[in-house]
């Protein structure tokens, strides 16, 4: 009895050593919370080692959707964001929690479905007049329904052209992440919006294939955002400048330049510039 | 007809895609599989620790209240590891009362959550196990003089096989288990991404094949542990009898 | 310092709304006393009322000097079935000393005299519950008697038995009484009772009928219900 007793408190001691030993590091570390298209697409995994070789600064990556993300920074549980939504980035900032938004880099949404294309959308360019063709066909479409920055931005095409598909038989809101939402319209066949690198990295797709793409208004664009260190005092600020200042830079700019996707580029640099 | 082919295939690519990274010793399934066990295997000890001892003293003691003790334990066996996720995310977070400690997305949480998740199966299989002992073993503890605490340590090292099987329960849900340590872990790559956060991630990324091979590599994991934890139970009371 | 005589003063028992027992009875040192009466008789729960395992209704059970409980250093109880717990056999007879915190040498050298005198030194490292229903209860009688206890209250001890191990466990009891220890002890078999008995008490509907030595109960019972037993007749309307 007496040695059972000794041998779990020992067991205990390790347990407590291991614990300290991952959460508190003596190494220079900061979080990132972005969102699935820029995680999944393996731009990351891409751009992130080079960054720590040129500053020995780790970043660590949470995946989530935009919302969630936000949600993450507004908490103080990340010290740095890089989402796609201007409207809840400009939010973010307006309320203190965000120090200032910087452009990064854009890609744009394509719409993806079935190559037999029953609603003929192929070649269309304006994705108002592709999703009308969709509900006017009452073809399938799978919608992340999640408010991420892709749901979002879909909400304003069905708005633009002037349609409300809620509660039809043929629209499907899956509250789900762009990896799940894809599987499911290849599944059962129908059409989504999606970006353009989440969908060159989608290993699923069947029969699916880009059947719209080219709106400008399409246009997504990423920002990193810093995390106010007067709303969350314990955020690692100095790193993060070095970050974000890396991203913006030549070097950053020109890494992202450089991934690709089955040799094509997946993201288009714009940090202070026009567009 | 294409349907089922696909299905086979699917299967067929996953079984020989996992027996490749298994053989080849692949360093990332081994990063995976080393967080996931240490993770689980932490949250079982400190289940154990807790709730085994719990669970004999809701056989032993007589209180006020027991009845409904016992009730609401095996209700909390049923805790959904999203809703233990998500209040633990909101206890770590930095905007939360626990936020100094500094532990949200981090394995440690991830332990703390699954920790929570299965105490109450380890407590409740525990209390079950330890009940039926008492009741053929009380008269005649309390007749050599044994008082209540007494009998909870006599019943808890008696028991101890059928209380290995309430351990393997609980590192079995834990093992299995993504909601929890998605949300509070954050499924960060080389830090806190475990086997079934990857298996859900190369899920969303359209690898299904890969996905499969890694669960079909989870259950024998699975299987592993528990044959080892069967095997050694086995060889220390074969020992014990053979004296 | 002797914990007998025993009195159970105005003694009932009541459980379910019924009333199982009811006595007034001294039990003091000297010839092992038998405990008789026919099933339903309320033996086991006059046994376990005497020994502390049940609080009476009312009245009181009272020992001499010490204050008793369920706690009972200086008493013991061997029951119809023996509990053996998930160890060694000489582990189990270690454990009612250790539980008094006895000192090691005390406890080994207790332990491998009363593995001797009950026949069990070869069965020492088995697994105690994979001993035979004979070996457990003898083993059982050995865990009792390693505490020296004054009383040793035995509740049908040879019911399960074959007839080789109850002569084996009636020596045992025997040898227990000659090392000092008062026997209280209940059988419902008569050849038992008059081969052990020194003192027998007669119960019958929960209420003591008799209370006398053995030679006088066997030879001349006073209640008619006891005669009725001897006479091995089935008695009804118990009260």
């Amino acid at each position: 009895m007496g040695t059972g007793l000794i041998t779990l408190i020992n067991r205990l001691i390790l347990i407590a050593a291991f614990l300290c030993s991952t959460s508190a590091s003596a190494e220079q570390v900061i979080k990132l919370a972005s969102t699935t298209s820029t995680e999944n697409s393996g731009l990351f995994k891409f751009l992130l080692p080079k960054f720590e070789k040129a500053t020995k600064i780790k970043v660590r990556v949470i995946a989530a959707g935009t919302g969630q993300a936000i949600r993450i920074g507004r908490n103080g549980d990340a010290d740095v964001l890089i989402v796609h939504h201007p409207p809840s980035e400009e939010r973010f900032v307006a309320e203190g929690f965000g120090l200032k938004r910087h452009k990064l880099m854009y890609n744009d949404l394509v719409i993806v479905g079935p190559k037999t294309d029953s609603a003929k959308i192929r070649g269309v360019e304006e994705a108002t007049i592709a999703f009308s063709k969709i509900a006017s066909s009452m073809q399938l479409f799978a919608s992340r329904g999640d408010e991420s920055g892709t749901h979002l931005a879909e909400k304003e095409i069905w708005k633009r052209a002037q349609l409300n598909p809620q509660r039809t038989r043929w629209y499907l809101s899956l509250g789900a992440g762009m990896g799940s939402t894809l599987n499911i319209a290849v599944a059962m066949d129908t059409y989504a919006l999606t970006d353009r690198a989440s969908w060159a990295a989608f290993r699923n797709k069947k029969n699916h294939t880009i059947l719209m793409e080219g709106d400008k208004k399409l246009f997504n664009q990423y920002s990193v955002i810093a995390i106010n260190k007067k709303k969350h005092g314990h955020v690692k600020f100095d790193l993060v400048k070095k970050f974000t200042n890396w991203l913006l830079s030549n070097d950053g700019q020109k890494a992202i330049r450089n991934f690709r996707i089955n040799g094509k580029q997946m993201f288009f640099p714009n940090a202070n510039r026009e567009q | 007809m294409a349907g089922t082919e696909d299905t086979a295939n699917n299967f067929l690519d996953a079984l020989l895609l996992a027996l490749d990274l298994i053989t080849g010793l692949n360093a990332g399934l081994i990063e995976i599989v080393g967080l996931s066990l240490s993770v689980s295997l932490s949250a079982v000890l400190i289940a154990g620790s807790i709730g085994l001892p719990l669970g004999a003293a809701l056989a032993v003691y007589n209180f006020r209240g027991r009845q409904i003790s016992i009730v609401l334990l095996n209700a909390l066996m049923g805790l959904p590891p999203v809703f233990i996720g998500l209040t633990v995310y909101l206890l770590l977070s930095r905007s939360g009362p626990l936020g100094a400690l500094d532990l949200l997305f981090t394995p440690t949480a991830m332990v703390i959550a699954q920790a929570i998740l299965i105490t109450p199966i380890v407590a409740a299989l525990s209390r079950q196990t330890c009940q039926g002992l008492y009741e053929i073993y009380q008269e005649q503890l309390r007749s050599l003089g044994a008082t209540p605490l007494n009998m909870m340590l006599t019943i808890l090292w008696d028991a101890r096989i059928s209380l290995l099987t309430a351990i393997m329960a609980g590192f079995g849900r834990a093992i299995a288990e993504v909601g929890a340590v998605f949300i509070v872990g954050g499924n960060i790559e080389n830090f806190t991404r475990v086997m079934t956060t990857t298996i859900a991630l190369e899920t969303s990324k359209g690898n299904l094949a890969l996905a499969m091979a890694l669960g079909i590599i989870l259950v024998l994991l699975s299987i592993v542990v528990n044959g080892v934890a069967s095997i050694t139970a086995d060889s220390v009371s074969r020992s014990k009898a053979n004296r | 310092m002797n914990i007998l005589p025993l009195t159970l003063k105005n003694v009932t028992y009541y459980s379910g709304g019924k009333q199982l027992l009811k006595c007034n009875v001294t039990i003091s040192e000297g010839p092992n006393t038998m405990v008789l009466g026919p099933n339903g008789a309320g033996k086991s729960i006059f046994l376990r009322v005497c020994h502390g395992l049940l609080k009476p209704t009312e009245g009181q059970v009272e020992w001499t000097g010490k204050e008793q409980d369920a706690n009972n250093p200086n008493q013991a109880m061997v029951f119809e079935k023996p509990i053996m717990l998930q160890r060694t056999a000489e582990e189990n007879l270690a454990y009612g000393l250790k539980l008094r915190k006895a000192k090691k040498d005390v406890i080994k050298q207790r332990v491998s005299q009363v593995l001797q005198r009950v026949g069990l030194t070869e069965a020492a490292k088995q697994l105690a519950t994979s001993l035979s229903a004979g070996e457990q209860q003898r083993l059982a009688l050995g865990r009792a008697w390693v505490l020296e206890p004054d009383v040793l209250f035995l509740d049908e001890p040879t019911a399960n038995l074959d007839p080789g191990s109850t002569a084996e466990v009636e020596i045992i009891i025997q040898e227990i009484k000659k090392s000092g220890t008062k026997i209280v002890m209940t059988t419902h078999d008569l050849g038992q009772a008059r081969r052990l008995g020194g003192d027998i008490i007669f119960l019958y509907g929960g209420t003591l009928k008799e209370h006398s030595p053995a030679e006088k109960f066997f030879d001349s019972p006073k209640t008619k219900e006891a005669r009725a037993f001897l006479n091995g007749e089935i008695l009804w309307g118990q009260d």
